[in-house]
């Protein structure tokens, strides 16, 4: 009878987040992003004390603090830290790779991050790399990123110059390096082994797993390929503490979060919230509300163009996380929230998103290979409602013939897309190749 | 030794196996394009998926899943089938279906493929993608709209044959195979690709259009190309071989041949002697057999009678070659025709010791004087597996390329008494050393001592292994010498004995301006250089149109058949040599080929039966110090016999991949 009268749980924390609560203090850029400046924010302030924490201890509190990468899956950061080998038996070194590759259509915050606060990456780095053992961090930046490298480049130049990096980086004793990589613009190169690969100079293709990068990655060594984002929290954590990072958003889905609005609202924007906010007040307190009023919402995106759409009335109250949106038959990606009002012709807007991936797949395997450009055919014309109703179910059936069937994710994320329009705007499309398909009048000879 | 279920059935498979080699061992069919077993795994063309316990709700890739204890494999499912049908779907919107003018039909795996494990029709209602033909060099042909990028070309290319030239260009659908900047691949090997290719996107282009595959009579045979004694098979239509194409035997040839042993077959069909010729008044004119015979009997020879081998014969022609030259009371008998004279005391100081097999598990291995990649590419690809697992190079010799790292010593033959210690501590250390001793190290004097001495420096001979290698590459050397085809003093000498009648057997590299007396007995397929000196030509079988055993260089005897017959009034060389001992009243002791071959057992027995002959190990003591550089005793690939003289595909070769002309035409 005891669990009766225990206090009920008191309900978690869904925003709206105070600033003293925020992690990324110049996400805007109001603030000079070199490293004095990033000093008096609070960066590299006694890393050294991060590191004597200890290895095991540091990804102990990273699980403690129910940390998901912020790439799209969410895997839990600390259990991906902690399946790096604890010693090298064969004399392997091991890697960090961090993914700064952002791609993803929609996507915008690792931008912000390396323009503004390159520094919380770097120390991130240097933390992360540290507790996983790692002999140095590859920072992987999308080619498209020219100003964001430039200063990747320069700031990971300051860190050196400081002494936080390098040979006893931090006085710490611990020898660490960071090396930014430029990509050459694909998008297939944001996956974990693809990026691998074309670090070492090869066609940016994924690779087989098993084996995992943990095991074999970079040039053959346990490597962890991370988000800019899951590795740039990580010293705010051990600072603050991971109670303070996991008293934000629902079980299971702790932290804080950037979210990036795009698409139909009145001021989009890049904003730090905390996990599990409401859509409805995210978008009314930092966006200024959806154009022309909530009844105009037609569709959101809500992870970033991977995820399947959700129709305005399923997501109005649904909480912006992992298992909130799984719920909706959707997912919480990588937060890149893409607003469509009802001016948007939806076709149209997913058969963009196909021919996005039709355009990045890599050609590897079989399935996407051939199936990405299949669909972007067929929504082309389900877009002008050339085609026959039965195609709405062969398309369905072609989605499902990728998804599940490819190498990487890459399959999954150009079949989703159109399962969420099949899904949801049925009637829409069978109303355009009814209305094509109606006799048209002819003037008589 | 993990174990698994495959569709309910428990059985133990080997560790290290994957999910497609237990379902093999299970006996179900696997559909594959990409995977190959003796390339690197891809897992890129997803036929192979199957259902797995435990695992993710979805089918998995067999050929890159290793098999696990308890794990649960279905081939079978609902969910399987459905997702070869969709995979098979997928490969075929982009494939032209051109199956009736492809070269593929009927030894195609997507056409057989697709019957078995597809759907019946297509739903597919866009146009096809179109892709512009590669130039790949005189071998391949390409067609590359039928391309499924199941990457078997680039991985043979990079991983057996050693030159990454071949590669993937563009991505998505875009993706095209071609060669780098479309060059021809430079690579001895580039014709198994063809036979890699599951589809018709790489074809051959010596036999384009000629045949399909089922109005083909296949014949097992064995290549006298090189001294590898590749098995192949040999499909021919009529009185035509239309093709060579190699057979699987993982102790000689794995499963590859080299473009010679392909494409020398349309030498087989151009300046062949197809009727007896007999010199007079200085010109070579057309005659009966009996009139070629009579000019013959006429040499008043008295005993002075010789025999020369050619490099492409096989054991029962030099037998009975040999048996005629002694009946007539002749002794000499020579197949060195270019004038090497090494010791044959012992055969296994001549004879490629290690299995080739074996060759792949060498921890170091030495090269003197050697071109492999020319001389035999077989044994290459061999070290470049030895290469991988680990092994280390040191070379002698001329620099080439041969596709892998070697560390070269130098060109000069005293090195070979005076070895730099990190060599010497190498095989110090090697568990299995080898020596491979090419052409160039025979031909000079005192080099063949100096590398026997090495044996015992470098620890060649262990218990159960023996790297002293001898690399030959005429197909009739083990077996000429076998048979006593090796006078003292060489082909020199036998010049100086200056024979009143001399049988050249199909021997085209021999000087016969050094021969200017005797009376020359061409018996011999092509007008090459023996023919041109002859007094008389007896039209003979190429390997192609005989039966016969041939020793390869590590002394393995294998029989070959007889695919056609010869052009013309050509007979097989034994029953020439045969009739012709009749008309010179030296009758041979068989009347049938298998009373020779019975006859040749019971003199050589170890020619008897098939397999690796042991030569036992002895060694000769030598005369040692050889100085100076060695020569590479093959100048041109291409073109080292009568028969790829004679072709035209061979020729192109030589010109464009060894001469640099260019044959590369515009994409259509």
């Amino acid at each position: 009878m005891a669990e009766d009268t225990a206090p009920p749980a008191p309900p978690p924390f869904v925003g709206p987040l105070d600033d003293k609560d925020r992690i990324f203090t110049n996400v805007y850029g109001f603030q000079d992003w070199g490293i004095d400046a990033a000093m008096k924010r609070g960066d590299w302030d006694d890393t050294k004390k991060l590191l004597e924490i200890g290895q095991d201890e540091i990804i102990n509190r990273i699980k403690a603090s129910g940390l998901r990468g912020r790439g799209g899956a969410g895997f839990p950061t600390g259990m991906k830290w902690s399946f790096m080998p604890k010693e090298s038996k064969d004399g392997r070194p091991s890697f960090l790779v961090i993914n700064a590759d952002e791609s993803e259509p929609g996507s915008c915050k690792d931008r912000e991050i390396i323009r503004h606060d390159p520094h919380k990456l770097i120390e991130g780095a240097l933390v992360a790399g540290f507790a996983m053992r790692a002999r140095a961090a590859y920072i992987y930046i999308r080619g498209e990123f020219i100003y964001e490298a430039k200063v990747l480049f320069a700031a990971v130049e300051q860190a050196y110059e400081k002494g936080f990096l390098g040979k006893n980086a931090c006085g710490s004793g611990y020898d660490f390096d960071v090396f930014v990589h430029r990509g050459a613009g694909a998008y297939i190169c944001g996956e974990e082994t693809a990026q691998i690969e074309s670090i070492e100079g090869k066609k940016g293709q994924p690779r087989l797993k098993p084996p995992f990068p943990a095991g074999a990655g970079l040039y053959g060594c346990p490597t962890t390929v991370n988000n800019v984002e899951s590795i740039a929290v990580a010293p705010t954590i051990l600072r603050r503490s991971p109670e303070w990072f996991a008293s934000f958003g629902r079980e299971n889905n702790r932290g804080t979060k950037l979210f990036q609005i795009s698409g139909h609202v009145n001021k989009p924007c890049v904003v730090e919230e905390s996990m599990s906010i409401p859509f409805k007040e995210l978008i009314d307190r930092h966006c200024g509300g959806i154009r022309g009023g909530w009844d105009n919402l037609l569709a959101v995106i809500p992870g970033g163009s991977s995820v399947p759409l959700v129709p305005a009335k399923e997501i109005m109250d649904a909480p912006m996380d992992f298992d909130g949106l799984k719920a909706l038959g959707s997912g919480l990606g990588t937060a890149a929230v893409i607003v469509m009002d009802k001016s948007t012709d939806i076709v149209r807007a997913i058969s963009r998103l196909s021919y996005f991936y039709k355009h990045e797949s890599c050609g590897q395997c079989t399935p996407c290979r051939e199936g990405t450009g299949w669909m972007w055919r067929v929504m082309e014309r389900l877009r002008t409602g050339d085609a026959d109703q039965s195609e709405i179910d062969m398309l369905f059936q072609v989605t499902k013939q990728v998804e599940g069937h490819t190498i990487c994710a890459l399959g999954d994320a150009a079949a989703w897309p159109i399962q969420g329009l099949i899904r949801h705007f049925r009637p829409e499309i069978e109303r355009r190749i009814a209305e094509r398909g109606a006799p048209v009048m002819e003037a008589a000879e | 030794m993990p174990k698994v279920k495959v569709d309910g059935v428990e059985l133990e498979v080997p560790a290290g196996a994957t999910v497609l080699q237990a379902c093999e061992l299970a006996g179900k069919e696997i559909p594959r394009f990409c995977y190959h077993e003796r390339l690197s795994i891809a897992g890129n063309c997803r036929m192979c998926l199957v259902e797995v316990k435990p695992g993710p709700p979805k089918p998995q890739a067999s050929c890159a899943l290793p098999a696990a204890d308890n794990q649960e494999i279905f081939t079978q499912t609902e969910m399987v089938k459905k997702a070869r049908e969709g995979v098979m779907e997928f490969l075929l919107i982009n494939h032209p279906l051109d199956c009736p003018i492809c070269d593929q039909g009927g030894e195609c795996d997507l056409q057989d493929q697709s019957i078995a494990y597809g759907r019946g029709g297509s739903r597919f209602e866009e146009n096809k993608r179109a892709v512009t033909e590669k130039y790949m060099g005189p071998i391949v042909k390409t067609v590359m709209t039928r391309c499924i990028q199941c990457t078997r070309c680039v991985r043979f290319a990079e991983e057996v044959a050693g030159v990454p030239e071949i590669g993937a260009i563009y991505r998505g659908e875009n993706m095209q195979i071609t060669t780098y900047l479309e060059h021809a691949a430079k690579s001895e090997l580039s014709g198994n690709v063809v036979d890699l290719c599951p589809v018709g996107a790489l074809t051959s282009k010596p036999y384009a259009f000629e045949a399909r595959p089922w109005e083909l009579k296949k014949t097992h045979a064995i290549d006298v190309m090189d001294a590898v004694g590749t098995n192949i098979r040999l499909d021919s239509r009529g009185r035509q071989v239309l093709r060579a194409v190699p057979r699987i035997n993982d102790d000689v040839n794995e499963e590859w041949a080299s473009d010679k042993t392909r494409h020398n077959v349309d030498g087989l069909v151009r300046k062949r002697l197809d009727k007896p010729f007999v010199r007079k008044d200085g010109k070579l004119v057309p005659a009966t057999w009996e009139e070629a015979f009579k000019a013959i009997a006429a040499v008043q020879h008295g005993g002075s009678v010789a025999a020369i081998a050619g490099d492409l014969l096989d054991c029962e022609t030099m037998f009975a070659g040999k048996l005629l030259v002694e009946k007539l009371g002749g002794t000499m008998l020579e197949g060195r025709q270019t004038g090497l004279a090494y010791d044959v005391s012992s055969l296994s100081s001549v004879v490629f010791n290690t299995p080739l097999a074996d060759l792949e598990t060498a921890d170091v291995i030495l090269l003197v004087g050697t071109n492999l990649r020319w001389e035999a590419p077989l044994v290459n690809t061999r070290i470049r597996k030895a290469i991988k697992r680990g092994a280390k190079l040191f070379a002698v010799g001329p620099e080439v390329d041969l596709t892998y790292k070697v560390e070269w010593l130098g060109n000069d033959a005293s090195l070979l008494a005076k070895l730099p210690d990190v060599v010497l501590e190498a095989f110090g250390k090697a568990a299995r050393p080898a020596m491979i001793v090419g052409g160039g190290v025979l031909a000079k004097d005192g080099a063949h001592g100096d590398t026997l001495a090495l044996v015992e420096t470098l620890g060649l001979v262990k218990d159960g292994w023996n790297g002293y290698n001898v690399l030959h590459f005429a197909a009739s050397r083990m077996g000429g010498l076998m048979l006593g085809y090796a006078m003292d003093g060489g082909i020199k000498a036998m010049a100086q004995a200056a024979p009143k009648l001399l049988f050249s057997l199909g021997a085209d590299d021999v000087d016969y301006a050094a021969f200017g007396s005797s009376f020359k007995v061409y018996v011999g397929h092509h007008g090459d250089k023996g023919a041109h000196a002859a007094d008389v030509i007896l039209p003979g079988a190429s390997y192609a149109e005989k039966p016969g055993t041939y020793v390869n260089l590590e002394g393995r005897v294998q029989r070959g058949e007889k695919a056609v017959f010869a052009p013309g009034d050509a007979r097989e060389d034994w029953s020439i040599l045969r009739a012709l001992s009749e008309v010179l009243g030296a009758t041979l002791p068989f009347d049938s080929f298998a009373q020779l071959r019975a006859e040749m057992a019971r003199a050589v027995p170890a020619l008897g039966q098939e397999g690796l002959v042991d030569f036992g190990w002895l060694m000769p003591s030598l005369p040692t110090g050889a100085t100076g550089e060695f020569g590479s005793p093959i100048k041109d690939f291409y073109l080292t016999n009568a028969i790829c003289r004679a072709s035209p595909t061979m020729q192109q070769c030589s010109a464009e991949l060894i001469h640099g002309e260019s044959f590369a035409e515009a994409a259509e």
